[in-house]
């Protein structure tokens, strides 16, 4: 019996395998995670779309064509769309049909295809080289140069504000991944404290048979480093959940009125169990470096 | 600056108590300019009645608390200036039996037993057959997979005394060794402990068992009211 035991022999852990508060604090964790998990797969799939909505926005641009006296709108709009498409930086120029231009203001005046003498400006949308666009001044020479009365919109408005707005998404949710990571560390702080005031028979006796302070602390450092990388793989799989469920629901890449998940987008969660046992050991060793020297 | 384990046999004296006094905040001093020396591979008790200060005069060697006055000398260290990196060294030379045991409930006689070394960052198979002998040499061979809570008070004083001296220290401290415990028991404690002095462990115990001091026939530290009254030689060759 004696060498048996003492032949398997394995050196049990200095702290006990589980604690009674374990599971209320892997649930605050794991909550607190899949919350840092979705403002990181938020964030990720902001940046992705804003960037989709300014490139689709930078790579057109449309002319209002303005007829001359003695020119019908549908010649203007065609002698705009020649001029144009010899611009270097434009792809193509495509003047369009005068239903197409009802339609686009059919929103605010209606029904109007019976009014053919309404005076309806030509649109010419341009199509620009992603690599090398032209300007809105290069446009503009060009339909000066023959001759052609035309108003250039080359989206920048609205790219100014997508800009702005994902400016102000992106801080917003760095701000509460950072708000969630730094209450996260301090419940992990106050856990290890009151782990260690709970274990204090253990830290004494090691502390007084000559273990050095780091070697305690480390013990308490692993201990919630590998609860916080459990609880954190719980959060990110809801979270990854709650992204798929997104991803089937139906938005796509489109500019559309919710934010656009993509599957790859999902990977944002993955580094969660890492960055939580991190964090956790992090405020652990702090905290216990701290706590022990105070009480041996 | 030296590290302690260079020095290990520098100083005559393993031991050197010089003027220290001990006050525990604003209360009345425990020990008061306490002054005596101890020599490698001697046996000494501490008696004195309770309240004395003989628990605190150990503290103070096992460096649980800092003296407020004086000076002690700890293998020719003085510990007021011992860095916090040496300290946890200095105290692995020392093997402490606490009064209380403080044997951790959770982990197995076993497991007890071989705290000390495994602080050390030994690895288990170096080490495992050492505590499996001393336990046996306890009178623990048979009951090491057992938690403390299930083993009986001499069973958890022989385990407390297996860890004490399972790194082998140059020093043994025992506190009320055999309080609570038979006369028999009380025997087989203190032989062991004589059987480890033999070995050249110097051994210092506090004890109020005035019986036990009696018959061990060895030096004796008497404490009343903090002072060191009186330092009887011991009646053995």
């Amino acid at each position: 019996m004696t060498d048996t035991y003492s032949r398997r022999w394995r050196p049990a852990p200095f702290l006990p395998d589980t604690d009674n508060r374990d599971g209320s604090l892997m649930f605050v964790m794991a909550t607190l995670c899949f919350l840092a998990c979705l403002m990181a797969l938020a964030l990720v799939a902001t940046n992705r779309a804003v960037q989709g909505w300014s490139d689709q926005l930078n790579s057109q641009a449309t002319v209002i064509v303005r007829p001359r006296a003695n020119e019908t709108p549908d010649l203007a709009a065609a002698r705009a769309a020649e001029a144009l498409a010899g611009v270097p930086g434009v792809t193509e120029a495509r003047a369009l049909e005068r239903e197409k231009a009802e339609s686009l203001v059919e929103p605010w005046l209606g029904d109007i295809t019976d009014l053919e003498d309404l005076p309806i400006p030509r649109l010419v949308t341009v199509d620009l080289d992603d690599r090398n666009p032209a300007t809105s001044a290069t446009l503009a020479a060009a339909l000066k140069a023959r001759g052609i009365d035309g108003i250039i919109d080359d989206h920048s408005i609205w790219t100014r504000d997508i800009a702005r707005s994902a400016a102000v998404l992106r801080l917003v949710c760095a701000g509460v991944f950072i708000l969630i990571t730094t209450a996260a560390g301090a419940i992990i702080a106050f856990a290890t404290r009151a782990g260690l005031l709970a274990r204090r028979e253990v830290v004494e006796v090691l502390h007084l048979t000559g273990a050095e302070n780091i070697y305690i602390a480390r013990l308490f450092q692993v201990r919630f480093a590998r609860l916080a990388a459990w609880a954190g793989g719980g959060g990110a799989l809801a979270a990854a959940a709650i992204g798929a469920a997104l991803r089937l629901a139906g938005s796509g890449s489109d500019l559309t009125p919710t934010i656009p998940v993509i599957w790859s987008d999902i990977l944002a969660v993955l580094p969660c169990p890492l960055v939580a046992a991190l964090v956790a050991a992090m405020a652990a060793r702090l905290t216990a470096e701290r706590l022990i020297s105070e009480i041996t | 600056m030296a590290r302690v384990s260079d020095n290990l046999f520098a100083a005559e004296a393993v031991l050197r108590f010089d003027d220290v006094s001990l006050a525990y905040g604003r209360n009345d001093p425990t020990l008061r300019r306490v002054s005596f020396s101890l020599k490698p591979g001697s046996f000494h008790f501490i008696t004195g009645a309770s309240g004395a200060g003989k628990s605190s005069l150990l503290k103070l060697i096992y460096m649980a608390v800092r003296p407020t006055g004086g000076r002690i000398e700890l293998f020719g260290h003085d510990i007021a200036r011992i860095s916090s990196r040496d300290l946890p060294l200095m105290r692995r030379r020392i093997g402490v039996v606490f009064q209380d045991f403080r044997l951790l409930d959770h982990m197995t006689a076993f497991d007890n037993a071989a705290v000390p070394l495994r602080i050390t960052g030994l690895r288990p198979e170096s080490y495992r057959n050492d505590v499996a002998e001393l336990l046996s040499w306890v009178g623990m061979g048979e009951r090491m997979h057992v938690l403390p809570p299930t083993l009986a008070g001499g069973e958890k004083q022989r385990l407390a005394i297996a860890r004490a001296v399972v790194a082998r220290p140059e020093i043994i401290l025992a506190d009320e060794p055999t309080g609570n415990l038979d006369a028999d028991m009380s025997q087989r404690i203190l032989k062991l402990f004589s059987q480890l002095n033999r070995l050249g462990t110097t051994v210092l115990i506090a004890t109020h068992d005035q019986g036990m001091v009696e018959r061990s026939g060895m030096p004796v530290l008497h404490l009343e009211n903090g002072r060191l009254v009186s330092q009887v030689p011991g009646t053995r060759p």
